[in-house]
């Protein structure tokens, strides 16, 4: 017969409380990975000091992540830019003047979905990549091994990655944002009704350079989140392939909530606090 | 010929969660000589090895290795006795990314040591060192598993260490194969005169390639001596595990420990 005591400590049961503990287990392990990231972000600047000695690497990693991403970042942000033309020009109908279109457009994409939509796509594309392999790496000892040549993991595998996330993901938003007005001007001018000088002077209207910087600092952030969450899991792999799986799936679901979690931080801190004046 | 010990574990504990893996090692290996762990599978006998080259750090206990205690130097003075490391992998943990060549130069490229031709010239002098001349354009997914052991030697070797750690050279091979392993060990050992460790649960391969053995069970160093004295020893975990594996037996080709080191594998 089961006392009080028992009954207190039984596990929740049912659809419901499964749902409490997988969201829970879930948290916590996010959190977990965070703070590994952390640590591991400590380690990558230590590792800084020795750059010119993976100047190759970095090379490498800049073709991987920056320009094999280039194909996807061009078709979400032609059709990004193109859906937002239709969207704006259905809200802002019978109330605005056909010249606040490319405004609204220009506006979007540089501060909003240039940065963040690129972010997503190469997030899930490359972190899940770069946890992959490092996982696999881990898991037939290949970081084992070399560890015990004396060449540090974080040095030659991590960092490369790292700062090719910093310095190509902006690079990838600067082709976003431009392809994305690109595809709203397309829109805007064959089914719209919108003309290119319209939509021009539009954009320029409240063109201001702080916009296109705020942007792209985003994306910077966001690059390092990317890579960096995608060596944690890949680092952090155990087991065999299940382990590696695991790794991929924990470094997309860190790197996008992250990216839209900071993507609200970076928006108060830049449009609000230090651009806001 | 008593040598001086080159490393010492002393204590040593280490354990995995609730899984006490390590309950006090305490163990000395002499300069060049070749010392073989011996044991079941899962006794902990990678776990030891690991923590001699500074993988895995021991929750008690200490490994001095030429001097120095492992578990408590920096990463910078771990890495420079790394140099005098070389270790090959239970799964040869070769890169994949990388060419059979381009794995055997890392070490030395990465330490700027040699480049360019120098560079190609050692790493085909160590692939021959390992049977292995002209493969250095092959990747490893297209060379066998005893192929890719041998290649994960020359890689230990391309830095010329002092001391030689195997981790299970002989598991997942055919008998030939192994035997290959195994007369290459020796050779490698003749050749370069270094401290080699072999960790193995293989006793043909251990009275084969060691000088002394010790018997690693339930996480202690059940029995440490010659292969001789192993052979003679009535240790209860010798015992044991001799009843369980597959000992030579006496008139087979190749006794333990009388290894003619001319004979080509």
């Amino acid at each position: 017969m089961r006392n009080s005591s028992a009954i207190a400590h039984a596990k929740p049961r049912g659809l419901l409380g499964g749902s409490f503990s997988t969201v829970g287990r879930g948290a916590l392990d996010l959190i977990t990975e965070i703070g590994a990231a952390g640590l591991l972000l400590w380690r990558i600047l230590l590792a800084m000091r020795k750059l010119p000695r993976s100047m190759p690497l970095l090379i490498e990693q800049m073709r991987r992540i920056g320009v094999e991403s280039l194909p996807l970042v061009m078709i979400t942000s032609i059709f990004t830019g193109a859906v937002t033309a239709v969207q704006a020009a259905y809200q802002l109908k019978e109330f605005v003047p056909k010249i606040y279109l490319g405004t609204a457009i220009y506006k979007s994409v540089v501060i909003e979905l240039g940065p963040v939509l690129t972010a997503l796509v190469v997030g899930g594309r490359v972190s899940a990549s770069i946890a992959a392999e490092l996982g696999t790496m881990r898991v037939t000892e290949q970081i084992d091994a070399m560890d015990a040549m004396a060449i540090e993991p974080v040095r030659y595998l991590v960092m490369p990655r790292m700062l090719a996330g910093l310095i190509m993901l902006p690079i990838l938003t600067v082709f976003a944002d431009v392809l994305a007005i690109g595809g709203g001007f397309v829109v805007a001018n064959l089914s719209l009704d919108v003309s290119p000088k319209t939509f021009i002077a539009g954009m320029k209207l409240f063109f201001f350079a702080h916009d296109v910087l705020g942007g792209l600092f985003k994306a910077f952030v966001f690059g390092g989140i990317i890579a960096l969450m995608g060596c944690t899991a890949g680092l952090r792999t155990v087991g065999g392939a299940v382990g590696v799986g695991r790794a991929a799936t924990r470094a997309v679901v860190a790197s996008c909530v992250l990216i839209l979690v900071s993507d609200y931080v970076l928006a108060t801190l830049l449009f609000k606090v230090i651009f806001g004046e | 010929m008593e040598s001086r010990a080159v490393i010492r574990i002393e204590d040593v504990w280490k354990s995995f969660g609730d899984h006490q893996v390590l309950r006090g090692v305490t163990l000395s290996v002499r300069n060049a000589e070749t010392l073989v762990v011996l044991g079941p599978s899962g006794c902990g006998k990678s776990v030891l090895l690991k923590h001699i080259i500074g993988l895995m750090r021991p929750d008690r206990g200490s490994i001095v290795v030429e001097g120095k205690d492992v578990t408590r130097i920096s990463q910078a003075e771990l890495n420079k006795l790394r140099m005098n490391f070389g270790m090959v992998f239970q799964g040869a943990a070769l890169f994949d990314s990388m060419t059979v060549g381009q794995n055997v130069g890392l070490p030395l490229r990465e330490h700027r040591l040699l480049k360019g031709a120098e560079l190609d010239r050692l790493v085909d002098e160590k692939l021959e060192m390992v049977g292995l001349s002209g493969t250095h354009h092959l990747w490893p997914s297209e060379i066998s598993g005893g192929m890719k052991k041998r290649v994960a030697l020359a890689r230990a070797i391309a830095l010329d260490p002092d001391v030689i750690l195997y981790d299970e050279p002989t598991t997942g091979l055919d008998p030939v194969m192994a035997e290959q392993i195994n007369w290459l060990i020796r050779d490698t050992q003749h050749k370069l005169n270094a401290t080699s460790i072999v960790v193995t649960h293989d006793l043909h391969s251990a009275c084969f390639t060691g000088d002394r053995v010790a018997l690693m069970d339930d996480g202690k160093i059940a029995f440490e001596g010659t292969t001789d004295e192993l052979r003679t020893t009535e240790n209860e975990a010798v015992q044991n595990f001799v009843a369980r594996g597959h000992i030579p037996l006496p008139g087979e080709s190749r006794k333990r420990g009388e290894c003619d080191l001319d004979e080509p594998f």
